[in-house]
Formats: C-alpha cells, sequence, structure tokens
C-alpha cells in the first residue's frame, strides 16, 4: 500500500497513539473538578498548553484548543468580524483558503459584511501589491493561509504582514492547518500575524482535535459559549488525551525534519522528472521553492482525476482529486480556478501529498504504476 | 491509598473496551471520510453504522442524527441557529433557570441582542412547574429549551408533558439530555423532541464528541461551516476513532444494561441516605430523591461548608464535587441551588453532589458515608472547642 494522502490527514504516530491511550486511561478527571482527579486533569492540559507555547517558541501569544482546524477558522473570522462590527463591515480573503474559511467569510456576507476574495497570480501565491490594493477604511479583518492544501504554495506571509504594518487597527489571521512540519516557522510565526489555526491530524496526531494561537489584546466573541473553559473563549469539557497526543504530534513533527525535508524533495524530483518528460502530464506544483515539497499537484490532460483515482485504488495506491472536503461532490476545485488554469487541467487534477512515513522506494513505485497506468489509459487520451 | 469516585456526572472514565475500539480505529481507519478513493468508501459505511447505533438508542433517523465535539457545541448550535434562522418568526424562547451553562450562556447572549427569553422558575425540589410553562408560552416563541434533567441534583423536568403542549404549537422543544443519556432510556419521537444534545464522556465514552439530534423538519444553518461532513451541518474532517467509541459506548449503556444499573445505583443510594442517617449525620435531600436520575444525588449536609468538607474527603481517598464541574472552577455559589433556595444561602453553600457509576460498588458508598459522617463529626467537635 502507498498512502499518499497526508494533506487530507495522516495516520497517527504510535508513540502519539501510546500517549492517547496512556492519558485515557491515567488522567479520567473533568479538569474543571477541584478535587484530586480534576487537578491532575488539569495539569495535563497546561502542560500540553506550555508545550505547545516552547515548541513553537511563541511570545506573547496564547493556545486555545478547539475541535480542528475547521473550528479554529469559523472561531476566528466570525469571532472577530462579531467583535469589531462597529470598527467596519469589511474582510478580506484569498479566493484559495480552505472551504471552512471560504464558507465562514460567505456566512458574514449575508450578514452583511463585505467580502473581498484576493486572487492568487499564476503560480498560486497571493501578491502583497493585490492585498494592498484591497485594503480600506472598514477593513477589519484578513485571512490568509500559509500552505494552500492542493497546490503546496507557501504564501508570502511576511511581505503581506509588512503591508499590514502600516495598517494595525487590521487583524490577521492565518490558517496554518497545512504548515505544521514542513519547516516553515520562519513564514508563519512572525509578529504581524494575530491569529493561527492549526489541526492534529494534519500532523500525525489524533482527528477532533486542534489550537488556535491568539493574541491576547485582539479580542473575538466566542463561537461557543459554556462553562467558562479555555478562559472563556471556547465551552466544553476539554478532550485531555487528545491535547495531549497532539501536543506530543507537534512535537514529533520537528524529528529529524531536516532529512525529512530532503526526502520530500528528492520525492518530489523523482515524480517531476518523470512527470515532465511526458507531455501528457502538466505540473501544477513546479520545480520552484514557492511550493512546499511535499505537496505536488499535477494532471493528465483529458483523463478525469477520479478515474485516475479509482484505476490507482486498485493496486491499493492513495492520492486525491483535489482537497477531500471538496473532492466528495466533485465541485471543480476553486483554487485551480482562482489560478486561471485551462479547463482540461482543473478537471484531471490529481494531488500526492507526503508526510514522514513515506519513503523514497515508495515513490519509485509509484512512478511505474503511473507508468504503466499510462499505457492503459490510452484510449481516454 | 483507595480512591473512590463519585463525580460522573461531570466525567466518566472510559470504559476499557471503548479504548481498545478508539485503539483499533485509529491505527486502522487512518483515512478522510470525505476523500473519494477505497479508504473513505469503506469507512463511511462504518460510519453510518455507528450513526445507526445512536439513532436506534434515542428512536432517531439515520438522517437525524449528527456528530458534534460535545454537548456544549451541540447546545450552542441548536439554540443560537434555531434564533438566527426563526427571528422573523417570532423573537421569543424559553429555558429555565437551571440549565447547564452552555445553554444559559447562548441564552443570555441572545437576551442582549434583542430576544426575549424567559427563564423558568423552579421549584425546591429543582423541576419548573407546567403552570409556568404555560403560561411563559406565546405565539412568537420559536423555541423551547429544557434539559432532561439537571445536574446538578438529577431533578427530572417535565419533559413529556412540555412535548404533548408543543404538539399544537410551532415552537420547536430542545432537551438537553447530557446527563441522561445512558442511564434512562429516550425515546424522541414519543417524547416529541425537535433537538437533543448529548456527550460520549458522560457515559463512558470519550471525551471531544457528542451527539446533536435534529428533527429532519427543522432546519437550521450551521454553527461550523467549512467542508460538506454531516451532510453540511456541521464541517470538520470526521473524527471516526472518537464516533467509533462513542458508539461503543452506547451500545455498552443498552437498554437492559440501564435497567439494571438503575436498580443498582437506587440501592446505593438509598444505602447512603440510610447510613447518614444511622451515623447520626445532620442532612437533607437536595430535590426529590425519587423523580431524579438514578446516578446523582444532592444532599446538604448540615453545619459544614462544601468547600470545607470536599477538600477533606478529597484528602481521604473522595472525588465527589459541590456543583457541576463547571462551575467547580469558580467559587461562585451553585446557581441551581440558588434557584432552588434562594432564601437559603447557608444551605445552597453547604451542599455537596454525589454521583454514581459503574466502577462504584455498594462498599465504595458504605465508605463514603463513614467518611463523611468522620469528618463531619470531627468538625463539629471542633468547631464547638473553639467556642468553648
Ligand atoms: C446538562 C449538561 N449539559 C451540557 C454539558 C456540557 O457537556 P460538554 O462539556 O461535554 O460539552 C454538561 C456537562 O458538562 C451537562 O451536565
Ligand atoms: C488549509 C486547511 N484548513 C482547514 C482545514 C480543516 O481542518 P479540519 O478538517 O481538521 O477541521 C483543512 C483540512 O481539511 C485544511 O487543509
Amino acid at each position: 500500500m502507498i498512502y499518499f494522502d497526508n494533506s487530507a490527514t495522516t495516520p497517527i504516530d504510535p508513540r502519539v497513539l501510546d500517549t492517547f491511550v496512556k492519558v485515557s486511561q491515567t488522567y479520567p478527571g473533568n479538569p474543571s473538578s477541584l478535587h484530586q482527579l480534576g487537578r491532575k486533569a488539569t495539569e495535563v492540559l497546561e502542560l500540553s498548553r506550555q508545550q505547545i507555547k516552547d515548541i513553537l517558541n511563541l511570545k506573547n501569544r496564547e493556545v486555545l484548543f478547539t475541535s480542528g482546524g475547521s473550528e479554529g477558522d469559523n472561531l476566528i473570522i466570525k469571532g472577530v468580524a462579531h467583535n469589531r462590527k462597529l470598527s467596519g463591515h469589511h474582510i478580506i480573503v484569498s479566493a484559495i483558503e480552505h472551504a471552512a474559511v471560504l464558507n465562514a467569510a460567505k456566512q458574514l456576507e449575508k450578514e452583511g459584511f463585505e467580502v473581498t476574495y484576493l486572487s492568487p497570480d499564476k503560480n498560486g501565491q497571493i501578491r502583497p501589491e493585490t492585498l494592498s490594493n484591497a485594503i480600506r477604511n472598514d477593513t477589519i479583518l484578513v485571512s490568509i493561509m500559509a500552505v494552500n492544501n492542493e497546490t503546496g504554495a507557501i504564501q508570502p506571509l511576511n511581505e503581506l504582514s509588512d503591508i499590514l504594518q502600516k495598517y494595525p487597527q487590521i487583524v490577521f489571521h492565518v490558517d496554518a492547518v497545512q504548515a505544521v512540519g514542513k519547516q516553515l516557522e520562519s513564514i508563519y510565526l512572525n509578529d504581524r500575524i494575530d491569529f493561527l489555526s492549526f489541526s492534529g491530524h494534519k500532523f500525525r496526531g489524533p482527528k477532533g482535535i486542534g489550537f488556535v494561537i491568539y493574541h491576547p489584546n485582539r479580542h473575538f466573541d466566542p463561537l461557543i459559549a459554556g462553562g467558562g473553559q479555555e478562559n472563556g473563549l471556547r465551552g466544553g469539557t476539554e478532550n485531555i488525551p487528545a491535547i495531549a497526543a497532539m501536543a506530543k504530534a507537534l512535537r514529533l513533527s520537528f524529528d529529524n525534519i531536516n532529512q525529512c525535508q530532503k526526502k520530500y524533495i528528492e520525492m518530489k524530483n523523482i515524480l517531476l522528472n518523470f512527470l515532465d518528460k511526458d507531455p501528457d502530464f502538466y505540473v501544477i506544483s513546479k520545480n520552484s521553492k514557492i511550493y512546499t515539497p511535499s505537496i505536488i499537484s499535477f494532471a493528465l490532460i483529458g483523463v478525469k482525476g477520479e478515474t485516475v483515482i479509482h484505476y490507482l485504488e486498485a493496486q491499493e495506491t492513495f492520492i486525491s482529486t483535489t482537497s477531500a472536503c471538496s473532492s466528495n461532490r466533485n465541485q471543480p476545485s476553486h483554487v485551480l480556478m482562482a489560478m486561471k488554469e485551462p479547463d482540461e487541467v482543473i478537471k484531471g487534477e490529481l494531488r500526492v501529498s507526503l508526510g514522514p512515513q513515506n519513503d523514497i522506494s515508495e515513490m519509485k513505485n509509484f512512478v511505474n504504476q503511473l507508468e504503466k497506468m499510462k499505457d492503459k489509459l490510452k484510449v481516454f487520451i | 491509598m483507595k480512591r473512590y469516585y463519585f463525580d460522573h456526572a461531570a466525567t466518566t472514565p472510559v470504559a476499557p473496551e471503548v479504548i481498545q475500539t478508539i485503539t483499533k480505529s485509529l491505527i486502522d481507519d487512518f483515512g478522510n471520510v470525505s476523500s473519494t478513493h477505497y479508504f473513505g468508501q469503506r469507512e463511511k459505511l462504518k460510519l453510518r453504522q455507528a450513526r445507526e447505533v445512536l439513532a436506534n438508542a434515542i428512536n432517531a433517523n439515520l438522517n437525524e442524527v449528527y456528530f458534534t465535539s460535545g454537548s456544549t457545541e451541540s447546545n450552542n448550535t441548536i439554540i443560537r441557529q434555531t434564533a438566527l434562522s426563526r427571528q422573523n418568526q417570532g423573537k421569543h424562547l424559553i429555558t429555565t433557570a437551571v440549565e447547564h451553562p452552555s445553554v444559559l450562556k447562548v441564552m443570555q447572549d441572545l437576551a442582549k441582542k434583542g430576544f426575549d427569553v424567559t427563564f423558568l422558575p423552579v421549584d425546591d425540589s429543582g423541576t419548573i412547574s407546567i403552570t409556568d410553562f404555560k403560561a411563559a408560552l406565546r405565539p412568537d416563541t420559536i423555541l423551547v429549551s429544557i434539559m432532561y434533567a439537571n445536574h446538578e441534583t438529577g431533578r427530572l423536568m417535565p419533559i413529556k408533558e412540555i412535548g404533548q403542549i408543543l404538539k399544537n404549537h410551532s415552537a420547536w422543544f430542545h432537551v438537553d439530555a447530557t446527563q441522561a443519556l445512558g442511564v434512562t432510556k429516550i425515546d424522541v419521537k414519543k417524547l416529541g423532541i425537535d433537538f437533543l444534545s448529548a456527550s460520549a464522556h458522560k457515559i463512558y465514552g470519550p471525551k471531544g464528541i457528542g451527539l446533536l439530534y435534529k428533527n429532519q423538519n427543522c432546519v437550521i444553518p450551521p454553527l461550523l461551516i467549512g467542508g460538506e461532513q454531516e451532510n453540511k451541518f456541521r464541517a470538520g474532517t470526521t473524527n471516526l476513532p472518537l464516533i467509533f467509541g462513542f458508539a461503543k459506548a452506547m451500545e455498552l449503556c443498552d437498554s437492559k444494561e440501564i435497567n439494571k444499573w438503575v436498580i443498582i445505583y437506587q440501592e446505593e443510594k438509598r444505602e447512603l441516605v440510610k447510613l447518614l442517617t444511622e451515623l447520626g449525620v445532620d442532612f437533607a435531600v437536595n430535590g426529590d430523591f425519587n423523580q431524579a436520575l438514578p446516578h446523582i444525588l444532592n444532599l446538604w449536609i448540615k453545619g459544614i461548608p462544601s468547600n470545607v468538607l470536599l477538600p477533606l474527603l478529597d484528602l481521604d481517598g473522595f472525588a465527589l464535587s459541590a456543583g457541576s464541574a463547571c462551575t467547580a472552577g469558580s467559587a461562585e455559589d451553585s446557581p441551581v441551588l440558588t434557584a432552588m433556595y434562594p432564601n437559603n444561602l447557608i444551605r445552597v453553600r453547604q451542599s455537596i453532589r454525589i454521583s454514581l457509576g459503574h466502577d462504584n460498588q455498594k462498599a465504595d458508598v458504605i465508605a463514603l458515608a463513614h467518611a463523611i459522617a468522620k469528618r463531619v463529626n470531627h468538625f463539629k467537635r471542633s468547631k464547638e472547642k473553639a467556642v468553648s
């Protein structure tokens, strides 16, 4: 089996699983309880929070736990907008955001907010000028992702932050769900970024848990009100085992990260060497530093992405078409449309996404499979 | 030292079978259900089976059961989004003064935003009166949100009667059944319930996963929007391992088991009350011993403040709480007991909640009664000494 769909979700690391099970058994209490079991659960909760702050070397930022990336995105986009609606009604998001950001923005449009969707350049990056031109007097929030989940395009967050330095009143949110384990900390952790959202299952942690990094002086309305947990910012009994497991997964994502990156580059080269030689293949995530090497998007022109997926799956090889959330409904990728890719590329989009558990021999096998597949599928081309 | 856990209303330990189910799923089912490839498809089938378990447990249809991150999220979704989508039909909501904060806070927030919210009072047994409810109901009432039973006293609410009354009214009926699921049989169709919330970690399942039942005729927009998971009603990568853990926990509490536990809990509660009396402890039941969930007992231990008694019992190895876990963290008086005994602050501050679970034995309850008696007598003697 070859699993190359790590941007959709990653297999949990066995050491993380171990933490999950141990914490489930050893710390059964509710952190809000005052007795010993409650206090022990609180210790695990706060220790995990501190670990995350230490690992990411956070200063002047706090960590809040959520049920995942979608909740983090909804919380910040809607929470900031609702909290600041007296200061302005204008929001800027990129057109290539994940559905969690885009649909939250669309909900706000229905409530009367105005949203500008920034188009990317042909490489799939948001240009600083584009942002600069969109800013208005009544802009309250900008949300731009760190790494695009379909193309792997790394967004120039430092340059975008430079623009926003001139507008201290604007809140800057970054969806960093795809950024972990890719050596991009110097890009997504800068002082101008107020909020970031993360999701545990994208870096070999459990599903159903995530976190938001927030600026303590930037206010937002809670999305889920309740028993005062998370400083009153997010109600609900804390998922202690998953939180501890996620903190561990985050730490492990930095293990051998140099070697992992090297491995991804080598694997991407193997794939691109094959794809570039064959004119029927079209590469979106080209050989450039713009793209994180572990996400490679391409198309077999004239063959629907789905056909390829199903062909490969019969050989126990798993890749995807667009992002998992929209692939269910066969909607064309909004990311490639925003990049103005030709129709046949959009229809044929394929995404390979790598993780630490993958190795070079798998990529070699994958290329062989692609080669054989092309012979079989020639009739379609 | 042996440790005793009597705080199951706060959270339950995860059943070993449930941990096994979750672990297995974490290893086997790592695909994303939303992916079109094989992993996605196989897991979709298993997801359907898990949903069936929950649907059957409350007699709902398969397409009426959604997974959330817990009751708090379910409560927020149901109340906020109903208010948002029905505000053209009316701006009046009814709830009780003793709901969990995840209902109360949302209601208070809506009240600030121009909605008219009635907070029904409770009597000294902790329940609401049907007369009050009927008087509060108006043509522009859009939502009635009443818990199945209270989390601090276990006191049951007249759910069946309210469901009956609402059959001829356009208001939707929401029931927070977080404390009731797993200890009592709930039939949403028979009771006329339109929305129901519950959390897995109160029934020996994992934390961070919950249930939202929604009558298929009640349409509200999602609170968490994004991907198309949960039939577009709740975004976020489907949390299969915890969903399977939830279903497993629900299976372990099936109806036969429920009856068994009801009998055991009732007997343990009777034993506790009997022993406390025999040991000379001066106490009273907050609520109604018989009209309550079987596993919760709230007692006024006269003469000793709970913030003195509970840390002492904790030292003796007994974990229990004063009010709900959520209000426990803060030093506030229990809003539930305050609503029941508005003129008796002493009673509010001298009350403790004992909540039983599968891991308690009758011997544990006997030990608890003795520990309470010992601490109470010791406290009283030292106070008498101080006076003399
Ligand atoms: C009645 C009631 N409703 C809602 C909740 C909230 O559940 P959770 O913390 O799992 O979201 C609780 C428990 O804390 C409860 O007892
Ligand atoms: C960029 C991005 N943001 C947000 C999400 C949503 O994360 P989750 O499904 O864990 O809620 C995803 C993944 O699905 C993503 O790739």
